[in-house]
């Protein structure tokens, strides 16, 4: 049963269009693209040579990892998250002290972590080196890496996981600690995602043709969501975290509060109709959808804004009919929306949690970041939604409410509810 | 190579790991890696990674399991030069 109502406090992120809360909201109002063409990526004879990697300075590391923990660090998802999930902690006016603290916990998604890591202690281990592994091959490489990270890092005492659901990762991750929160185990919870960066994380996506080959010589242009032209995605890497915890807790706490999470769906197809490993069942979208509404005590008329899932594949029609027939919403009635993908590319596990940091940007600063590589927006969209919704350009907009979605390999859902936090409104 | 001069090469290779600053600052011979250097002790297997390294000796486990303090870690690689 719901007993707490849920803020957001904190916001970290790692992008590869910007690093850190501020750069970012910056970066996504002005459309700054983060892809740029991999020479490495070239010599290894990719079809896509583009991608989305964030830069990380040594004074940055210095900040965050000690010169031990840097030694011998491959693991770029947990450089991308353990930077991320310590801003957000920082910024919700957290410290770090002895003390374990019981009432706070983790979870933080990731789909692999550490493959260059992984590399190395393969090539090591068949070289019979396997004496010479040093101590974090085996820290580095669990997928909960990152978050047994993270756990010592902030002294978390309450749950602390790792969930993994394809590019669903972070959205669900949000959706954990929320029901944590709300359910009255943790007060606090640090959400979020991490996703490596490189070619043996994007190797396999190129070998499934589903990345944009034309756009070598032009990456910026290349992640086109909703365009005529969108000719598939371009990978991407990186780290959205979120502090979230009970409203009584931030208020006894006295910081700011960027938004509420009102509630959400996560759910399956199955791999049923047109559900398969790798597209989703439409009915389950549309319910996933229709039910994250509920759950929030939201109607489809309250809904100012949706941060899609939007890829930039042939899926990208498809997806905005289920939100208009989940909504029933369509033309100039369907709400604003937009993806993030446009500007930071696909960053697989971690595009949840990203896209989510930039909607609570949205939300508590009033903007709608800009659709980028977006001209000529694709015919069937057209028919859906009038062309005023999906904007092109930057859009100062007072928003009270926004619907964020994320779909994943395996047929995976989620969706969630976020409202923009008034201070009149305390009731916990 | 002397004694001395292995400890001091040691004390370069322990660094990193050390969690102790005041016990490490004090180092003698006598100082234990767990205890008082409060060194992790997943950290040991990097010791003694880098002191194959520095050395260019090849360490066995059986070796390895008595590095546990300063003394004992310059008498294993004093043995391993030896018999180089």
């Amino acid at each position: 049963m719901k007993t707490q109502r849920v803020v957001i406090t904190g916001l970290g992120v790692v992008a590869s269009n910007a690093v850190g809360v501020s750069p970012f909201t910056e970066a996504i109002k002005s459309g700054k693209s983060g892809i740029q063409f991999h020479s490495n990526l070239k010599d290894l004879q990719f079809s896509c040579q583009i991608g989305g990697i964030p830069e990380i300075s040594q004074e940055l590391m210095d900040t965050y990892f000690t010169a031990l923990e840097q030694r011998g660090l491959l693991a770029t998802g947990l450089i991308y998250g353990g930077i991320a999930g310590q801003e957000a902690w920082a910024d919700a006016g957290l410290d770090i002290t002895e003390e374990v603290d019981p009432d706070s916990g983790i979870i933080f998604g990731t789909g692999v972590l550490g493959v260059d890591k992984l590399r190395e202690a393969f090539y090591r281990i068949d070289q019979k080196q396997v004496r010479r592994l040093g101590s974090t091959s085996v820290l580095q490489t669990m997928a909960s890496g990152i978050s047994a990270f993270l756990g010592g890092k902030l002294g978390c005492g309450n749950q602390v996981t790792t969930n993994s659901s394809a590019c669903t990762t972070g959205t669900e991750a949000l959706l954990m600690g929320y029901d944590r929160i709300s359910s009255g185990k943790a007060k606090r919870m640090l959400v979020g995602s991490c996703s490596d960066s490189g070619p043996y994380v994007w190797g396999g996506f190129d070998a499934l043709r589903i990345l944009p080959h034309q756009y070598n010589e032009r990456p910026e242009e290349a992640s086109k969501p909703m365009s005529e032209s969108a000719a598939g995605f371009v990978p991407s890497s990186g780290s959205g975290s979120m502090v979230i915890e009970s409203l009584e807790s931030a208020l006894e706490r006295g910081v700011p509060i960027y938004a509420e999470v009102l509630g959400g769906c996560i759910n399956s197809g199955g791999q049923r109709e047109q559900g398969s490993m790798t597209a989703p069942n439409s009915s389950a979208v549309k319910s996933c959808i229709s039910k994250a509404l509920v759950e929030a005590g939201v109607n489809s008329e309250d809904i100012d804004l949706i941060n899609a899932h939007l890829t930039a594949t042939a899926m990208d029609a498809t997806e905005v009919q289920n939100w208009s027939l989940a909504l029933q919403k369509s033309g100039k009635n369907f709400p604003y929306i937009n993806s993030l993908k446009s500007h930071v590319g696909h960053a697989l596990a971690a595009a949840g949690s990203l896209e989510l940091v930039s909607s609570i940007l949205e939300l508590s600063q009033g903007f709608i970041f800009p659709n980028l590589n977006c001209d000529t927006i694709h015919p069937d969209i057209l028919e859906i939604v009038d062309e005023e919704k999906i904007p092109r350009t930057l859009l100062k907009k007072n928003l009270t409410i926004i619907a964020k979605a994320s779909f994943g390999f395996g047929d995976v859902n989620a969706c969630v509810i976020l409202k923009k936090y008034s201070d009149g409104d305390k009731s916990a | 190579m002397t004694a001395e001069v292995i400890q001091d090469k040691l004390k370069v290779i322990v660094q990193p790991y050390v969690n102790h600053q005041e016990n490490f600052d004090n180092l003698t011979s006598k100082s234990d890696f767990i205890n008082d250097l409060q060194i992790n002790s997943a950290n040991l297997v990097d010791v003694v990674l880098d002191v194959e390294d520095e050395f260019d000796i090849r360490i066995e486990n059986d070796d390895m399991e008595k590095m546990i303090s300063v003394e004992a870690t310059v008498n294993v690689i004093q043995k391993k030069l030896e018999t180089k």
